[in-house]
């Protein structure tokens, strides 16, 4: 079914029909994607100890923020601390959705994302960084990074 | 001790220093490393890079295959200094670019009469560092044939190719952030001047295509084989980009 959004600025990435994992659709709406990935809401635990891990989130390989216990924290990027204040939920979910729709030039990967890449390797191919849920899980715990 | 008297007789000399002119802005990997890794490269007794040249002193003498010739038996003592600084060099037999350890088991096919050495095995890497020793200190040369050039602006294409579920490109981290720290590491400028070198992360002598093929990975990517005529174009360009900086090998890097 198709529903008109008449007056926003929309873009529609559909599934792409991968093996490993099809992506689900979402709509950008204003520089924004405004609903859930995967239709629940996200864990914010969960989404902290995936920021945290350089297997998984790779977060930190970049950026660094309010993680004690994480000693190697990188300086590519701008701290996290805060990044809740700065951005909406929408904004954060498309910064790490596909971060290049918001700075094409960005050296941070699109963590929801399984085309136009070159040679992935096998481990990895038609598979997204993070699953949608997983996604949800960092967006709510970034949002609760309010600068004091 | 036996490892000193060998070091003793085959007369390493310190590389004079590895730093370049003041005003070159290129720094290697060296410059970023902390003071005791940098402490471990430059003395030999405690370099492990060492003992493979030592093992690839002793191969160069050992005769081997149908010819029953040991490198040395053509290749006189000094005859490899500044041979390491100045390749991949234009094979005319192939009429591809080859590198050094390439070039060493081509000798060893057809010089020698014996099989070639598997790449990033123990063999080939200790010939190897023995061989880019003899250049420590010299500047890197790249070699001027004009036929290479097609295969060093591939190599330049490569470097800038994004790659892997992370999508990047050499360059965007050893060009655009170099200095700047990927978790706890900084991040280098990608100079080739020490290799093989030793690692500690490995616990070993390494080629520069091993090192290549870790930041393939760690971006996701499938990494292309050893000896592959892709890496041998990314080593044609970044010996050039590094031209007239001084060789290390071996080089220690964390
Ligand atoms: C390869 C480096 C890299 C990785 C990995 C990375 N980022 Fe980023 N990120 C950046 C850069 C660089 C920026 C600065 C803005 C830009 O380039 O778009 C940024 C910007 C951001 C912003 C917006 C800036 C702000 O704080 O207001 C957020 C939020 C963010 N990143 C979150 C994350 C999260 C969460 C992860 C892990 C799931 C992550 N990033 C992984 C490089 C990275
Ligand atoms: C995500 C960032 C990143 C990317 C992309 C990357 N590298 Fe690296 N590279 C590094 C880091 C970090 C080191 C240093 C590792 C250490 O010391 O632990 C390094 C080390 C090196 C070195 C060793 C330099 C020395 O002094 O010995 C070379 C050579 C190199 N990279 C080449 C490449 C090439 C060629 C590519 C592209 C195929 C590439 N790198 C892609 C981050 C990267
Ligand atoms: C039977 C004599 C012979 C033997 C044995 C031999 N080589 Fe050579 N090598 C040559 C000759 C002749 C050349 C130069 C001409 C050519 O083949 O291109 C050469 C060239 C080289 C070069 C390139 C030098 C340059 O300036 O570009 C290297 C490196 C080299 N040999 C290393 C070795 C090593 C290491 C061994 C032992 C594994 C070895 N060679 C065994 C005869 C020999």
């Amino acid at each position: 079914m198709v529903r008109p959004l008449l007056g926003l600025l929309s873009l529609l990435a559909f599934a792409n029909h991968a093996r490993a994992e099809p992506l689900r659709p979402y709509r950008i709406v204003k520089g924004e994607i405004p609903a859930s990935l995967s239709g629940k809401p996200g864990d914010a635990a969960k989404g902290r100890a995936i920021v945290v891990d350089r297997q998984t989130g790779l977060c930190l390989l970049c950026h660094s923020g309010p993680f004690p216990e994480a000693r190697q924290q990188g300086d590519l990027a701008p701290s996290l601390a805060g990044a809740g204040s700065r951005s909406s939920v929408g904004r954060l979910r498309l910064k790490i959705v596909d971060s290049r729709a918001l700075n094409p030039a960005t050296i941070m990967p699109s963590y929801y994302r399984t085309q136009g890449l070159a040679q992935v390797a096998k481990a990895w191919e038609g598979k997204p960084v993070l699953t949608a849920q997983q996604i949800e899980d960092v967006v709510a715990f970034l949002a609760t990074l309010k600068t004091p | 001790m036996k490892r000193a008297l060998v070091i003793a007789a085959l007369g390493f000399s310190l590389a004079a220093g590895l730093a370049v002119a003041a005003s070159d802005p290129r720094r290697s990997g060296f410059d970023f490393m902390s003071r005791e890794t940098q402490a471990m490269q430059k003395d030999d007794f405690s370099n492990p890079g060492m003992l493979w040249v030592q093992d690839g002193a002793d191969l160069f003498k050992a005769r081997t295959g149908t010819s029953g010739k040991a490198c040395a038996d053509c290749h006189a003592e000094p005859s490899m200094k500044g041979v390491a600084a100045r390749y991949p060099a234009f094979n005319a037999k192939t009429s591809r670019p080859i590198d050094l350890q390439g070039r060493i088991n081509q000798c060893r096919l057809d010089r020698q009469g014996a099989p070639e050495l598997p790449l990033e095995g123990h063999d080939l890497l200790a010939l190897t560092a023995y061989v880019a020793q003899q250049s420590r200190g010299l500047p890197v040369s790249p070699a001027t044939d004009p036929r290479l050039e097609p295969f060093r602006r591939q190599g330049e294409a490569l470097y800038k190719k994004k790659l892997g579920q992370l999508n990047f490109s050499c360059a965007d981290c050893h060009d655009a952030n170099a200095g700047r720290r990927l978790a706890g590491a900084p991040i280098p400028e990608a100079h080739p001047t020490g290799y093989p070198l030793y690692r500690l992360e490995w616990q070993a002598l390494g080629s520069l295509q091993k090192r290549m093929r870790g930041c393939m990975s760690g971006v996701r990517a499938e990494p292309y084989g050893y000896g592959a005529p892709e890496f041998v174009a990314i080593e044609l360009y970044l010996m050039s980009r590094a031209s007239g900086m001084p060789m290390e090998t071996p080089g220690v890097r964390p």
